[in-house]
């Protein structure tokens, strides 16, 4: 018998499925949060591995350019919120909110979550990544609805059907895209594989192709989080645990923009296909700047945050859909950047909300006088993601606006409006929240504060200096993206 | 035989398309669940016909599954979660009939006109069957977007995958069909389960609850 080599992409897989069967029989959350962090840390050091080493293409799964990028960044995300995710979840069983049965649960959940997000993205085969999706909206919508509290379940609801319609949209489209590759790769698997489709995308029928985006946009589109299709996205980030909103954020709004990006690519290669730019362009720029508006309206400190999202995910869209290299390079450093500040900003404001009892901004007051930790790292990321200087964030924007200025000036000018828009709002929240006669507080938290100042310190380090290595990197993969 | 094959799968596609409007004026929900299992029951005919006519075994399996969940264990739970939540007697206000039965007329030449000259190259079984799928999911959403309570809702949602399925059979070879289809077995357990355990009425305004904490009462 012929035994097959270990490899990297494998143990992807096969450790958050293995830990995740684990989890769901050990009890006592220090050795289950324990386990967590294990698992999550060993995930990230084989996603380094497959920076070195690259496995062949198989039927089911591959590795390239794009999605080691996204791999390594989730499995990062993913390691450093099972860190936060332990001191936050010990405080919730202290207070009671959670009972040791469901903490059982939500470490189970969170594994399947990985290993589904790292199925999406590894995957080499337009079903299979749609299962995957899939599967990563499941157990995040049970996650969301842990606290059991009406409007937690409602939460939980309403991005369930959401999402359900978004997938199985995003599933029609897919079945199209066989249909145009049957006639070209014959009946079967090949039809389906990204290798294959790639390679051979010039001769599908473009018709078909066209109308397969746009059901694919949409149905991504909703787990991306893209106006219109986003009304899940506020109520799901701000009635789940903490935790998960920095993993809905940091990862599984990327998971399914790589969706949309793969699919973008394949229409790239057809020339007679409509360019999927214009399309990604406007539901880009209508997100960015209903997102920006809305942003003054929160009362809630995690919608707020919430709609921030919203609106970067918006930014990083129209990035990809200028197209270009630079235009690329800017919205993957974007994406990065994003997700590293919004994970740490959550980290930030879910200990504060511990402290404080009470999620409404309203309630919450001069944060840097009475808890000067937390005020401060919650100060230096608001200023990071409203994209100030000298912070990655404003680097990465900065290009996006620049590009955008060299080639369509008119795109710029609403742009540039939905930025400054969405600046105003954090700016004046943040000196509401951070400064003045500090307000009460219930209680005190064992908060962990290494994950947080360590994203920010990253952002800090790649907006003063971005490490060549990377740059390289990144520059190639912007390359392929076309 | 070839003109046969064609008639048939024809017939059952285009009968999928004549229940989903069915399902769009049912105000009672016992006649919606009806309804919604002669759904089912013509997409596993028409899946079972297209495993038979592509000589595609694994199709069967697609069309008992249909059969076995979606018009049997479905119905059967959502009868039992009516009669528990005491809303099987209820008549759903379906607002403005004929506006509704229009725009389904609608949504189907929209339907034909997106798919028939996009798919010119694919052969005419596959072409015409992905016409009517698109219709199906485009009834389906109406569906959902035209209906308030929950479980309406909820069958809105299977008939558009079964439009889903539908396609993805109609599509000849296409691999991963009976995965795709226990996938979504798996999510429509969980959303049925889900109104079943919380109790969902409406669809974003009630989660009542408060009957869910008498019934744990005792374990408290």
């Amino acid at each position: 018998m012929n035994i097959p080599a270990f490899e990297p992409v494998d143990a992807l897989l096969i450790v958050p499925a293995l830990s995740a069967v684990i989890l769901a029989f050990l009890s006592g959350y220090r050795l289950t949060s324990y386990v967590n962090f294990v698992s999550s840390g060993v995930a990230f050091f084989f996603a380094c591995a497959l920076l070195f080493h690259r496995p062949a293409a198989g039927n089911y799964l591959f590795v390239d350019d794009l999605n080691v990028v996204f791999v390594v960044l989730s499995t990062f995300i993913g390691f450093t919120t099972s860190a936060y995710s332990a001191s936050y979840i010990g405080h919730e069983i202290e207070t009671g909110k959670l009972s040791p049965a469901h903490v059982r649960f939500y470490h189970a959940m969170y594994q399947s979550m990985m290993f589904a997000m790292n199925l999406a993205l590894l995957a080499n085969n337009i079903g299979l990544m749609w299962v995957a999706v899939e599967f990563a909206t499941l157990t995040t919508v049970l996650m969301v609805g842990i606290y059991r509290t009406p409007e937690a379940l409602e939460a939980a609801w309403k991005y369930f059907i959401l999402g359900s319609v978004g997938i199985a949209l995003a599933l029609f489209g897919t079945i199209l895209v066989y249909m145009s590759a049957e006639p070209v790769l014959g009946e079967g698997y090949d039809a389906m594989v990204w290798t294959s489709l790639m390679q051979h995308a010039p001769a599908f029928s473009p018709r078909l192709l066209n109308v397969a985006f746009v059901f694919l946009m949409l149905g991504y589109g909703t787990k991306v989080g893209l106006v219109p299709m986003h009304a899940w996205l506020p109520d799901a980030h701000a009635e789940g645990p903490t935790p998960i909103s920095a993993v809905l954020s940091g990862l599984l709004l990327n998971v399914a923009l790589y969706a949309v990006l793969r699919f973008k690519m394949l229409l790239a290669a057809n020339t007679a296909a409509i360019a999927p730019g214009p399309l990604m362009i406007a539901l880009g720029l209508a997100s960015l700047i209903f997102a920006g508006f809305m942003l003054y309206r929160r009362d809630d400190i995690k919608r707020l945050f919430a709609y921030s999202s919203i609106e970067h995910m918006g930014i990083i869209t129209f990035a990809f859909g200028m197209g270009g290299p630079l235009a690329n390079f800017a919205g993957l450093l974007h994406m990065t950047m994003h997700s590293l500040t919004k994970s740490a900003i959550f980290f930030a404001v879910g200990h504060i909300a511990q402290v404080k009892g009470t999620q409404k901004l309203a309630n919450i007051r001069g944060l840097t006088e009475s808890h000067p930790v937390l005020g401060w790292a919650l100060v230096a990321g608001v200023m990071a993601i409203a994209g100030l200087p000298p912070f990655g964030v404003f680097m990465s924007e900065f290009l996006v606006v620049s590009s955008t200025f060299a080639r369509q000036p008119l795109l710029a000018i609403p742009l540039a409006f939905g930025l400054l828009v969405a600046f105003g709002a954090l700016l004046m929240r943040l000196i509401e929240l951070a400064f003045g006669e500090p307000s009460e507080s219930i209680g005190e938290v064992e908060a962990s504060v290494v994950p947080l100042y360590f994203h920010l310190a990253l952002v800090l380090l790649v907006g003063l200096w971005l490490e060549p290595h990377v740059a390289a990197w990144f520059q190639n993969v912007a390359a392929s993206l076309g | 035989m070839e003109n046969l094959s064609f008639d048939v799968a024809h017939l059952l596609a285009g009968g999928l398309v004549l229940v989903s409007f069915t399902l769009l004026y049912q105000n009672r929900m016992t006649g919606l669940i009806n309804i919604f299992t002669l759904h089912a029951i013509v997409l596993s005919l028409s899946v079972a016909w297209q495993a038979y006519s592509q000589h595609a075994p694994h199709l069967y399996l697609t069309a008992a599954i249909a059969v076995l969940f979606k018009a049997v264990i479905i119905p059967l739970s959502l009868q039992r979660i009516m009669v528990r939540l005491r809303i099987h007697r209820d008549i759903e206000v379906v607002g403005g009939v004929g506006m509704t039965m229009l725009l389904g007329i609608c949504l189907v030449a929209l339907s034909l006109v997106v798919m028939l000259p996009a798919t010119a190259a694919a052969d005419p079984l596959a072409r015409e069957d992905l016409a009517f799928a698109l219709s199906v999911v485009l009834l389906g959403l109406l569906m959902m977007v035209t209906r308030r309570n929950a479980i309406s809702q909820v069958i809105g949602f299977m008939s558009l995958e079964n439009g889903l399925i539908l396609a993805a059979t109609g599509a000849k070879g296409m691999p991963l069909v009976v995965e795709i289809s226990v996938a979504f077995s798996v999510l429509i357990a969980f959303i049925v389960i889900g109104i079943f355990l919380f109790r969902i009425r409406e669809r974003f305004d009630t989660v009542d609850i408060q009957e869910l904490d008498r019934v744990r009462g005792g374990r408290r």
